[in-house]
């Protein structure tokens, strides 16, 4: 009788897996549009220094307007702002600042996240307790205040963005993490694991959180967004990486004084951190409705 | 003959899915008359809820009727439009579903949300919908109507919302009341009661009802016709006396031969699970759906498409081309069990209580009043090597609780538990010593719950081998995991899958495969086939069995279901709010004297036999909550043979002769005058 019920199909490698969610992905167009749009920044971060027409920190003619052609005959696509610097270049370098950092300081907000709310969630008790009013007293801060308060307080270069990102959305992550492993504790498969005797973290890490991910990954999605966001509001302070480097939020912040005559010194770099936010949220709606339907 | 009351003819219902078109039920034809209980019954997936479904116009956005017609008293349902819809929905037609709890509004007063029947119908005012209410609640045998009516859903026990949510189901006098499953969902002696009152609203309203079950016991208990549902199609029709003395299509029959009954065991009458499984809906074969898991099928007899209902009797029909030749009880016998020979004691649990103390702390002050549940209490018994003890009774009565301190996922409050002469009541499972880990091992209820879903099935009984040390060689524990697939007959290749690739009973299998990895000496299976559809069941039962008696290992089977006890255990511990009420072998147990609660359970057990007759006996309300256990007998609350006022003053004596052992201040000498629950009906009727 058993070979009777055998009629699924055959088991699927993880290269088989990844082509089917590939394929799952293709069914929502949101999701398409989002995954377009991600990939094109990434393109664009990676082959910066072939696509960029100039290196982004030199300085060539002030004031160009998009357009304008520069003596050795290379056009300003973009124009170029009060320094003379070319936008389009600055644009595809800055890719690179967002693009490194956002994702790491995400990766490392998670690992903090993770640990801390498979940790609440599973042992419960005052580890939960303890752990929970850590992370509430840092989520009632104005978040902006705390990114303020820490860059101010440890100084702004790369890693401590990250640092301070780790910082303020930790807490967030650990809540969802916790909320996710205080119903997946319950079920049999870890009851099972119990009775054999394996220790906390092994369940913690190996049977629990595996089954948390979908959830995880939507919101990965979005808070690579946040994140992009932060980054480019930090750099609108000052508090982003030191100059010259190219940074989204930082071109805006240099050229707000010519806004009004210039606009295109603001407009690119602010278009370029909407969309690639729009993008990841686009996925995160089309991977939601993905994981509803199944 | 007058028109009937709901006319089914040529149905067909298809759902629209990513795998296209796919048809739920097919050529359904189906007639009710007027006060008449017709039975739709089928294992999950068969279409019998899609039935209802349609009848109330309910397919959901991806369903619809593809051909046929529904009629009801005379009008035609599928051509009627949304607003006629509305105003025969809940009204001249009714729905009952499974689970009360989803079918009330959590945040409405019980009285309210009754009220609106009779106001949305009938346009009453409020004060005489509310009068209506309460004196249906009084007719639905609801305690104390004036109470719940202020209540909400969240304050009533299952039983009683499914009491309100049949009377909201009532409140309009309908002529036709759909019954989806209405007490799966409740413990045996509540269902008992539920069943009960369909019958009476039957014979008082002459309120035609088509009861869906999955559970031949109840449909021969509840209703007069029955429709036999495989694959979408009905594969036979027919008066329920007529279905239940001689069933015609094979199918039918290899139902029967998977459910355990109270009064037979694994000697007397061994389960005949049906070979194979449902096909999926796109994947029917031409002809008949069952005959590849059929052992009568014939190519060019079975396989024509145009197999139609023949009749086989008086209004009995049947969809089998071979319903003549097949007659009687043509399976292969099937191999009778060997008696249990018991081995030296492996557990002996002495005086177990487990409390569970709930500070009711305002704000964290201290000093708030404290209460103690008493899940489990002065619990004693022994186990012995090979054999297999159930523990029974309803939700809430200890029996997990007692699975979880064995386990060491919990630890005892008082007492000890003596496993291979180790006392393990107060050491959790990290602190155990591995061989005792490994000796002691659980199968769980869920299916759908039981392996991680993001392991393969390989890998998870691996971990077992390689944590118990059974063996460290990669090729070995392959080779070893390959070897326990094949023990609970599953194809290798399924160690590479995923759990979402694999069935219920194909996940219970794995289950199995994992909790005997190790080698365990004793298992403790929590309800392990009670999610699962009776062929599938009967064949996990008959697997579990086969292994326990080849390992020779001690079984400790937890289950609500006395009819599979009776059939798999050698001993049975009936359990009541935390104690033990009565122990002793099956033949002892099921049998007289019987502690009052033993009785009530037997009595509320559904039977799929005609030829028994169980006598009836009724519990009023639903055990009392743990958090607040009488000082007496636990069962004194609902005791149909109370004695007097030391039932509930003082713990009921323990009466023991030759290992059987009543709780009760009855003596036993009584209860030995008890009339057996069921007895054979004399054979006059013919």
């Amino acid at each position: 009788m058993s070979v009777a019920e055998d009629r699924h199909s055959p088991a699927v490698s993880a290269f088989g897996q990844a082509m089917r969610s590939f394929t799952l992905l293709r069914e929502s167009l949101v999701a398409m549009i989002g995954t377009g749009i991600v990939v094109f920044w990434a393109s664009v971060a990676i082959f910066a220094p072939v696509i960029a027409p100039f290196t982004g920190t030199e300085i060539v003619v002030p004031f160009a307007m998009p357009g304008d052609v520069a003596p050795d005959g290379r056009v300003f696509w973009l124009g170029t702002d009060a320094l003379g610097r070319d936008v389009l270049s600055r644009v595809i370098w800055g890719s690179r600042t967002v693009l490194l950092y956002a994702p790491l300081a995400t990766f490392a907000a998670y690992a903090l996240g993770i640990v801390m709310g498979v940790a609440a969630g599973y042992l419960r008790g005052w580890v939960d307790t303890a752990l929970s009013f850590v992370s509430n007293a840092i989520l009632s801060f104005p978040v902006m205040v705390l990114y303020v308060i820490i860059i101010t307080s440890v100084g702004a270069s790369a890693l401590n963005i990250v640092l301070a990102v780790t910082f303020a959305s930790g807490p967030g992550i650990m809540r969802i993490v916790r909320g996710l492993v205080l119903d997946l504790r319950n079920r049999e498969y870890v009851a099972a694991a119990q009775t054999r005797g394996e220790g906390a973290w092994y369940i913690m890490l190996i049977e629990i959180l595996p089954n948390a991910r979908g959830p995880l990954i939507v919101d990965v999605c979005l808070r690579l967004g946040y994140v992009t966001i932060t980054i480019g509001a930090l750099g609108f302070l000052g508090l982003g990486l030191p100059p010259p480097n190219p940074d989204w939020g930082g071109m805006v912040s240099e050229n707000r004084a010519f806004a009004t005559v210039f606009p295109h010194m603001v407009i690119f770099p602010c278009i370029a951190i909407s969309s690639f936010v729009l993008g990841l949220n686009l996925l995160a709606d089309g991977l939601r409705e993905i994981s509803l339907r199944d | 003959m007058a028109e009937p009351l709901l006319d089914i003819k040529n149905l067909c219902i298809a759902y629209d899915t990513r795998a296209g078109d796919v048809p739920a039920v097919i050529d359904f034809n189906l007639t009710l008359a007027a006060g008449e209980t017709v039975g739709l019954v089928g294992e999950s997936g068969c279409g019998k809820t899609t039935v209802a479904m349609a009848v109330m116009r309910y397919l959901g956005r991806n369903g619809r009727v593809t051909a046929g017609s529904i009629r009801f008293q005379g009008r035609d349902l599928l051509a009627a439009s949304e607003a006629d819809l509305r105003r025969l929905r809940g009204s001249a037609i009714s729905m009952v579903y499974q689970e009360p709890m989803a079918a009330l509004n959590p945040s409405m007063r019980i009285g309210e949300q009754l009220a609106e029947v009779p106001m949305f119908h009938e346009g009453a005012t409020h004060s005489e919908a509310l009068d209506r209410a309460r004196s249906m609640l009084a007719d639905v045998h609801l305690p104390d109507p004036g109470r719940v009516i202020q209540a909400y859903p969240h304050q009533l026990s299952g039983g009683q919302q499914q009491r309100i949510v049949i009377a909201m189901a009532l409140l309009s006098n309908p002529q036709l009341l759909l019954l989806d499953e209405p007490t799966t969902a409740l413990d045996v002696t509540v269902e008992a009661g539920i069943v009960d009152l369909i019958g009476e609203i039957g014979r008082k309203y002459g309120t035609g009802m088509l009861y869906i079950s999955h559970n031949l016991g109840l449909i021969r208990e509840t209703c007069e016709r029955v429709c036999v549902m495989y694959s979408g199609r009905a594969v036979e029709v027919a008066p329920i006396h007529e279905l239940f003395d001689a069933p015609r299509h094979p199918y039918t029959r290899g139902l029967f031969d998977c459910i355990p009954l109270p009064t037979t065991d694994r000697f007397s009458r061994p389960l005949r699970p049906i070979e194979g499984q449902l096909p999926l809906p796109q994947e029917r074969p031409e002809g008949c759906a069952f005959a590849p898991r059929c052992s009568h099928a014939q190519a060019g007899q079975c396989d024509r498409p145009d197999l139609a209902m023949e009749p086989a009797g008086h209004d009995h029909t049947v969809r089998c081309a071979r319903w003549r030749e097949v007659g009687e009880a043509l399976q292969e016998d099937i191999a009778v069990a060997d008696a249990t020979v018991t081995g030296p004691s492996v557990l002996k649990v002495e005086n177990l209580r487990k409390h569970y103390v709930i500070t009711e702390t305002p704000l964290m002050v201290r000093g708030g009043e404290v209460r103690t549940v008493k899940a489990n209490e002065g619990l004693n018994f022994e186990a012995f090597e090979g054999e297999t003890v159930a523990i029974v009774g309803e939700s809430g009565c200890g029996k997990s609780t007692f699975a979880r301190v064995l386990t060491g996922l919990e630890q005892a409050t008082e007492g000890t538990i003596e496993f291979h002469g180790d006392e393990i009541g107060d050491t959790p499972v990290h602190e155990r010593p591995p061989e005792q880990v490994r000796d002691l091992q659980m199968v769980f209820q869920n299916p759908f719950d039981t392996l991680n879903p993001s392991q393969s099935v390989g890998s998870q009984i691996s971990r077992v081998i390689r944590k118990f040390g059974k063996e460290k060689d990669r090729g070995r524990v392959r080779e070893r995991m390959l070897e326990m697939l094949d023990l609970v007959q599953l194809p290798r290749a399924f160690a590479s899958r995923l759990p979402r690739q694999l069935s219920g009973g194909q996940k219970q299998r794995v289950a199995i495969a994992r909790a005997f990895a190790g080698d365990p000496s004793t298992v403790v299976a929590d309800e392990p086939v009670s999610a699962l559809d009776v062929s599938v069941a009967a064949a996990i039962t008959r697997l579990l069995l086969d292994i326990q008696k080849r390992n020779r290992t001690t079984l400790l089977f937890i289950s609500h279901d006395l009819s599979l006890v009776r059939y798999l255990a050698d001993r049975v511990i009936v359990m009541y709010l935390g104690q033990i009420m009565e122990q002793g072998t099956v033949e002892q147990v099921f049998n007289p004297p019987y502690h009052p609660y033993t009785e009530a359970l037997l009595s509320a057990v559904p039977v799929a036999d005609t030829k028994i007759h169980k006598r009836r006996i009724l519990l009023d309300g639903a055990p009392p909550s743990p958090l607040d256990a009488p000082t007496g007998c636990p069962f004194a609350s609902r005791c149909p043979h109370k004695v007097g006022l030391v039932c509930e003053t003082t713990q009921p004596p323990r009466r023991d002769v030759g290992g059987h052992s009543i709780a009760c201040h009855i003596s036993l000498d009584d209860l030995r005058d008890a009339e057996p629950v069921f007895s054979e009906l004399a054979v006059a009727a013919e």
